[in-house]
């Protein structure tokens, strides 16, 4: 029986063997040395913030594993032989595949700041940051402040959870507005004011210079570049993103560069090696899309995609439409299709923000042919399947204006903003 | 908080701690409310009962009242779960624990000793925390207090008082508003002042009206068709001939046409008295209900089983009412049993040859079972094999069910153990009225709760938060609706998403179970590929 050896049990690599096994009889192994069992990696937030126990971020329940027959085990892989098919722990022990997925993650970036690896200084991805977190900042007896450098998605996550157990928080962001390489400017600066409202110290424009130790080797303080200011602090979190964990590849013959370097079928240089998720960087990219996305939903569909082509049926990785979700603070956040933070050339955006500065949409258009290309939207909720056939169908900005309460997905009974976004547009750049 | 889960028992370090002044006085104002009722209790004897029990009721409204908007309105508009896991009384702590004990001491002494509350017998006046209600009693109805009309307002205060917290909590979100206000005005006006106002007119000699919650209906409401509920009616004019009709017109029209157009939720989370309680004083209770597939099994089976019982029950009662003589009354016991007969095979052999495959293999086995087993004792009652209907003398049926189900499941075990087992034991396991909408929502409704594409994080909050234990994640991360015959259509699942992904939403029939192995935002051939098979 073929053995597929899976290595890491996040989102990518479970998604693969569950397709796997509806597919085949294949023997499947995943291997992690986070945990045990699958859990849900943005749960963890909620997890500190007490909203769940950490037993409810796992999707499937203990038992599902055996029954479905995909063994687990629970290791550190120290290095990959290719020649011979054999993977190696770092308790020397080993075992033989005869098709491996790579499927590792990711790991926080450091850039090399003094102080970088001090007690207390960590990024939010492991199981093993949240338990540190509890060590660093279980509350604000023991953190009396905690300082951020960061300002992306779980820049703000973490700011969000350190809030919840009244941890004052300052928030380093290096751009001159919150996440604003991604997001326009009316939304990122309304994410700053949102932000600013939850008695965050938001410091943009800031860069971290150093973190000081204290005489045990914990944080003490960080000194800001621009200023030079020290912030006393007992906590720090380094969240400028994330990069594939793939050292333990340093050695092997599959080829990495940032990542792993997978062609479209998701296969590496070396044959019945392949690499998924986060880690996987491809050669060449796919549309609008970055070379590596360390997106959830990503790393399901490279799961779904490979899942077939491991089971006899060589199939191509083509994401459609572009889509992704997050949460800052109170306000979500939903995009289809490709809205950028400045209108590509010969595109153009379209803008509207409701008063109470909660919610907000951004669509973003061909200038020439009207032709609509994505939308962001803050604070209301919209429908995936209508977006992603719109935008299939080259649907026109003016169409997507007409018929926006189609796309809508708030809960029932909400307040409708479509007819003042409708009016707000037609006064902005009614184009027909 | 401690920010540490719960593990230990330890009395140690309650939260209180992690109050804030004006939430500890807010505690201590209820606190005070709830001792007066304690002093009245222990048969203290207050001058002016009518003042007392004011500020004894008003402390505790006044109480809840302040601590919420304390808790709340300082902070922005959104989900307020933070630190659920960390607090005793929310996540099976001491103060759970302890909570839970009293409760159901409070169910057991309600049911069985209501002589300890002092409830006065034989035409003697209350006394103890009874009589502390006489003025409220004599205020509505005219008549002096009585156990269940002590339960009866502080169940109604409980609902108002905490419902105006959970509208708080929400205020962000108009369906759990509505939804709200909704269980708050059935709660105040049909099932407390106008059975009251019902009592009133039992003055008169006209009228013999049974106490009767007018938006209580059969099987949840099971002695709807005891003889003295019966009579009552029959003996109370046009009006209790009226209010009959609207009764078995409730069970049999109403209920289907609503519950097709907008799923069971038209009752259960907004209508129900149960659910009302449940939703608003229970609120914080709902993550605990076990989302474990062997909870589901054993739900499916137990409600199911309350279900067959009170059917059989209900029955027995009926036919031991009538008479068998043609010349008295239409309605003869051989009459109704072979059109009760009808209607069972009918309904059975319905959803048979219909919605077959929708069943789960233990759902066609089990309605199988139940049908045999209630054709089997019909045959042998009119093949004369036996006297009894169902074998049990049909009053004993009914004090069964009336105390192992009505008292002990219900009460007791639904609301006593809120702290441990979730808000919802009873509705999720027990009632089964629940069990019937619940089965036409699964097979005849256009309710279910849609799944937005692929946007689903697995994060696990909707399960969390779902009390009726529902799995909600599990469909989500298939792009799969949600249609579940438990589902009391709270909305929580969708308010607490973080991702946007779950709407509650009455569509067609068409489309409405779209389990998919691939979700949307993947390549579409793959997806065709895998999902039309």
């Amino acid at each position: 029986m073929e053995h597929i050896v899976i290595i890491g049990n996040g989102i990518s690599g479970v998604t693969t063997a569950r397709h796997i096994r509806k597919l085949s009889d294949k023997k499947i192994t995943i291997i992690s040395a986070e945990t045990e069992h699958f859990f849900s990696r943005t749960a963890l937030m909620y997890v500190y913030m007490g909203h769940m126990k950490f037993e409810h971020t796992k999707p499937y329940e203990d038992w599902f594993w055996k029954k479905n027959r995909i063994d687990l085990k629970f290791g550190f892989v120290s290095s990959i032989e290719t020649k011979s098919k054999t993977i190696y722990f770092e308790n020397n022990d080993s075992i033989q595949y005869d098709k491996l997925v790579i499927a590792t993650g990711s790991k926080s970036n450091k850039f090399g700041w003094p102080g970088q690896d001090l007690k207390g200084v960590q990024g939010l991805y492991h199981k093993q940051d949240l338990d540190n977190l509890e060590v660093y900042a279980p509350n604000n007896k023991v953190c009396k402040r905690a300082v951020i450098a960061g300002g992306g998605l779980i820049g703000i996550e973490l700011a969000e959870m350190l809030n919840t157990r009244n941890i004052p928080v300052t928030f380093l962001v290096r751009e001159s507005s919150f996440w604003n390489g991604v997001l326009p400017k009316g939304e990122s600066e309304m994410i700053n004011r949102h932000i600013k409202n939850h008695h965050i110290d938001l410091r943009l424009s800031t860069n971290l210079k150093e973190i000081i130790s204290d005489e045990n080797g914990k944080v003490k303080s960080v000194i800001i570049e621009e200023t030079g200011e020290e912030i006393p602090c007992d906590f720090v979190g380094l969240t400028a993103g994330v990069s594939p964990n793939i050292d333990f590849l340093k050695n092997s013959d599959i080829e990495t560069n940032r990542g792993v370097l997978v062609n479209r079928y998701l296969e590496t240089n070396i044959k019945d090696v392949f690499a998924i998720g986060d880690c996987a960087e491809q050669r060449e990219a796919i549309g609008n899309r970055r070379l590596i996305e360390a997106v959830w939903y990503t790393g399901r569909m490279m799961g779904e995609t490979l899942a077939q082509t491991i089971c006899g049926n060589k199939l191509e990785y083509k994401p459609g439409h572009w889509f992704n979700s997050a949460k800052f603070f109170d306000i979500e956040y939903q995009t289809y299709g490709w809205v950028f933070s400045k209108p590509k050339e010969g595109h153009q955006h379209f803008h509207w923000k409701h008063n109470d500065d909660t919610k907000c949409i951004t669509i973003e258009f061909d200038s020439e042919t009207n032709v609509f290309l994505g939308i962001n939207t803050f604070g209301i909720r919209m429908r995936h399947e209508v977006f992603d056939k719109w935008l299939t169908e080259k649907r026109t900005v003016d169409y997507v204006m007409q018929h926006l309460v189609e796309a809508n997905f708030d809960p029932e009974f909400y307040k409708h903003f479509e007819k003042e976004i409708l009016s707000t547009y037609k006064s902005q750049l009614q184009t027909v | 908080m401690s920010n540490k889960l719960n593990y230990s028992m330890s009395l140690a370090k309650p939260d209180a701690q992690n109050l804030s002044m004006i939430q500890k006085i807010a505690v201590f104002l209820g606190i005070a409310g709830l001792f007066i009722m304690i002093l009245a209790l222990l048969n203290v004897d207050f001058p002016n009962k009518a003042i007392f029990l004011t500020l004894s009721l008003g402390l505790i409204i006044i109480g809840t009242v302040i601590f919420s908007r304390d808790a709340y309105l300082k902070k922005t508009e959104g989900i307020k779960n933070d630190g659920v896991w960390f607090k005793s009384i929310s996540s099976k702590g001491i103060l759970a624990w302890a909570t839970g004990i009293i409760l159901t001491g409070f169910y057991i002494v309600l049911y069985f000793y209501a002589e300890l509350l002092g409830q006065g017998s034989n035409g003697e006046a209350n006394t103890g925390v009874i009589s502390l209600f006489d003025p409220l009693s004599q205020l509505l109805s005219g008549r002096p207090a009585s156990q269940w009309f002590v339960y009866g307002t502080l169940y109604t205060v409980a609902i108002l008082a905490f419902g105006y917290k959970f509208m708080l909590k929400y205020r962000h979100n108009r369906y759990e508003q509505l939804r709200t206000a909704s269980v708050m005005f059935f709660q105040l006006g049909f099932a407390f002042l106008i059975p009251e106002f019902m009592a009133r007119l039992n003055e008169s000699p006209q009228y013999n009206l049974p106490y009767y919650d007018l938006k209580s209906m059969w099987p949840l409401n099971y002695y709807l068709f005891d003889s003295w509920s019966i009579n009552g009616f029959l003996s109370s004019g046009n009006l209790g001939l009226l209010m009959l009709l609207f009764g078995v017109i409730s069970i049999f029209v109403i209920s289907p046409i609503l519950t097709y157009k907008y799923g069971k939720r038209w009752y259960c989370s907004w209508v129900c008295g149960c659910g009302a309680l449940a939703e608003t004083a229970g609120d914080s209770f709902r993550q605990l209900s076990s989302k474990k597939l062997s909870a589901w099994k054993l739900e499916r089976w137990l409600i199911h089983t309350v279900l067959v019982f009170s059917v059989i029950m209900t029955i027995a009662i009926i036919y031991s009412y009538l008479g068998s003589d043609p010349n008295k009354y239409w309605l003869t016991r051989p009459v109704f049993l072979i059109s009760i007969g009808v209607f069972l095979t009918l309904v059975f052999a319905l959803i048979m040859i219909f919605k077959r495959n929708e069943l789960g293999k233990d759902a066609r086995y089990g309605a199988i079972g139940f049908f045999v087993v209630i054709t089997a004792l019909f045959a042998m009652h009119f093949t004369g094999t036996t006297d009894e209907i169902f074998l049990i003398k049909s009053s004993n049926l009914r004090s069964a069910y009336g105390l192992y189900i009505g008292s002990i499941f219900s009460g007791v075990i639904g609301t006593g153990f809120y702290p441990i087992f979730g808000n919802r034991v009873w509705c999720r396991f027990g009632c089964p009225m629940a069990a019937v909408l619940g089965m036409q929502q699964r097979l005849f409704s256009k309710f279910r709760i849609t799944t937005n594409g692929g946007q689903c994080i697995s994060c696990g909050n909707c399960s969390t938060y779902c009390e009726m234990g529902i799995d909600v994640r599990a469909y989500a991360q298939k792009g799969e609706n949600i249609v579940r015959s438990s589902c009391v259509g709270c909305g929580i699942c969708s308010a607490v998403c973080p991702r946007g992904v779950l709407k509650l939403e009455n569509d067609s029939m068409k489309g409405r179970i779209n389990p998919n192995e691939i979700l949307l935002g993947n390549d579409v051939d793959l997806m065709d590929l895998v999902n039309q098979k």
